[in-house]
């Protein structure tokens, strides 16, 4: 096995809808503990790629590979399901719209899949969701159902559900694009403290001074390809590529803030 | 309107409503079984188990319920089916409101959101664990009150049966009629019965989807 060293590694993925290419031979790779960003403009692929990498949008070419296991691997259905389930137990994923289980309270969104999955008993996975719940701060909201809750309130819970998993590697789609203002930073105050406790985090955001101020490694994504990558420090403030200019004077305010 | 007749005659109605409230029943726990197998196929990963639920629904909605009754209580005995009236009735009528229940239930699972399932999967949930934990508890909620609408319908429909002279309501309604004359009573009687059935019905339904409400 090559390139075994590589945590997160993509190679070649490349994703069609019919004639519409949406990801063209991309290749990346993320290290242990790296926290990455991924920016573009709507229809850069940027969700897509987030999403191929545990095969919720499975790409129609190219390798996904996690701590050297290959995640899209070409298996009987069957076979693939037990992989596939197996695989995304490690990988951790928040949405933009959140995607709580209304019917379930707060502890149960959390304890839901260690219970099942993992055969914990009833005591363990209280004392998880407790664990989990503190972690994000709101331990105190643990009896709530989802729709007494904030948008902040729900997207914290969403990632004490995923961590819940001990996953390796945190997904994170666009989670605060569906926040109020206000409330985008009580989120990101979460994923920073994440972001210090070393989880290898992969961010597609819209959010530059975030993306500037925690992420180790910026990816700008156009049409996609992956247009220019480097440190947030580079990217922002002396991005090489005329198209990454662009789309950074559209995020103006967001980049001078980031910037700083 | 002939009072008198109608308090000698209503004890012979409600042994006759005693046999439309069984064959609701039946009908329905029928019903709902088919719908239940017919849903499954209709969502099924298998292009042939689809294409045979979007089969019955469209036969069994697209066909008058009579037509169908007839079809298995007259029709059945030349190609070796031999029922009696009232197990036609329930089979028939069962198999008929299963196709309606089928899209009904079908709906209220289309319609949970499908970020539901993602978010079951990406914890790592297979398809049944995500469709039994997840989908399945929301959209039983959404279901309750279309198959209420269902429910109603079946219960009325069950008058379809006194063509294959089963003994509920409507039939013994015409049979009264036979030997009073007084068609409107006979009817009036029936109509208060099928409308106490229904109401009681109702109202059950209105609890259960109460109860089912999430916070």
């Amino acid at each position: 096995m090559t390139e075994a060293n590589k945590f997160v590694d993509i190679r070649h993925a490349q994703k069609s809808y019919g004639e519409l290419e949406v990801l063209k031979d991309i290749s990346l790779s993320v290290d242990r503990g790296e926290i990455v960003a991924i920016i573009g403009p709507s229809g850069s692929g940027k969700s897509t790629l987030l999403r191929a990498i545990n095969d919720l949008d499975p790409l129609t070419g190219g390798e996904v590979w996690l701590d050297g296991v290959q995640i899209n691997k070409d298996l009987p259905y069957r076979q693939y399901e037990k992989h596939i389930n197996a695989m995304r137990q490690q990988v951790g994923m928040v949405f933009q719209h959140f995607n709580l289980f209304p019917h379930l309270s707060v502890r149960d969104n959390v304890t839901m899949a260690p219970k099942m999955l993992k055969g914990i008993s009833d005591a363990e996975a209280n004392a998880l969701a407790e664990e989990q719940l503190k972690h994000v701060g709101m331990l105190e909201r643990i009896d709530y159902f989802p729709s007494q809750l904030s948008g902040g309130q729900k997207q914290r819970v969403a990632i004490a559900r995923a961590l819940a998993m001990k996953p390796k590697l945190m997904l994170f789609d666009e989670a605060t694009s569906a926040l109020d203002p206000e409330l985008v930073e009580e989120v990101n105050l979460v994923m920073k403290r994440l972001a210090e406790e070393h989880m290898t985090m992969i961010i597609v955001t819209h959010e530059m001074d975030f993306a500037a101020s925690v992420c180790d490694r910026v990816i700008f994504m156009d049409k996609g390809v992956v247009v220019e990558e480097g440190p947030p420090s580079v990217v922002f403030q002396n991005p090489t590529e005329e198209r990454t200019r662009e789309f950074l004077r559209k995020h103006l305010s967001q980049y001078a803030e980031g910037a700083k | 309107m002939d009072f008198e007749l109608i308090l000698r005659v209503y004890p012979y109605f409600l042994e006759a409503a005693v046999v439309t409230i069984e064959l609701s029943v039946l009908t329905i726990l029928l019903g709902l079984a088919c719908g239940a197998l017919g849903a499954a196929a209709r969502l099924s990963r298998f292009a042939l188990l689809r294409f045979l639920g979007a089969a019955y629904v469209s036969v069994f909605r697209g066909t008058p319920a009579l037509i169908q009754l007839f079809i298995l209580y007259f029709g059945g005995p030349q190609i070796g089916i031999q029922l009696d009236a009232f197990e036609a009735g329930v089979i028939g009528l069962g198999v008929n409101i299963g196709a309606y229940m089928t899209e009904t239930m079908r709906g209220a699972i289309v319609s949970v959101d499908h970020g539901q399932t993602e978010a079951a999967r990406t914890l790592g949930l297979s398809r049944a664990q995500a469709f039994r934990k997840v989908t399945l508890p929301q959209a039983m909620r959404l279901m309750i009150r279309p198959l209420g609408v269902n429910i109603n319908a079946q219960i009325k429909g069950t008058a379809l049966v006194a063509a294959i002279s089963v003994v509920e309501l409507t039939y013994t309604a015409q049979r009264y009629i036979g030997s009073t004359y007084k068609p409107f009573e006979m009817f009036f009687i029936a109509g208060i019965l099928y409308m106490i059935i229904i109401t009681v019905t109702g109202k059950g339904i209105a609890f259960l989807d109460r109860k089912a409400r999430l916070p």
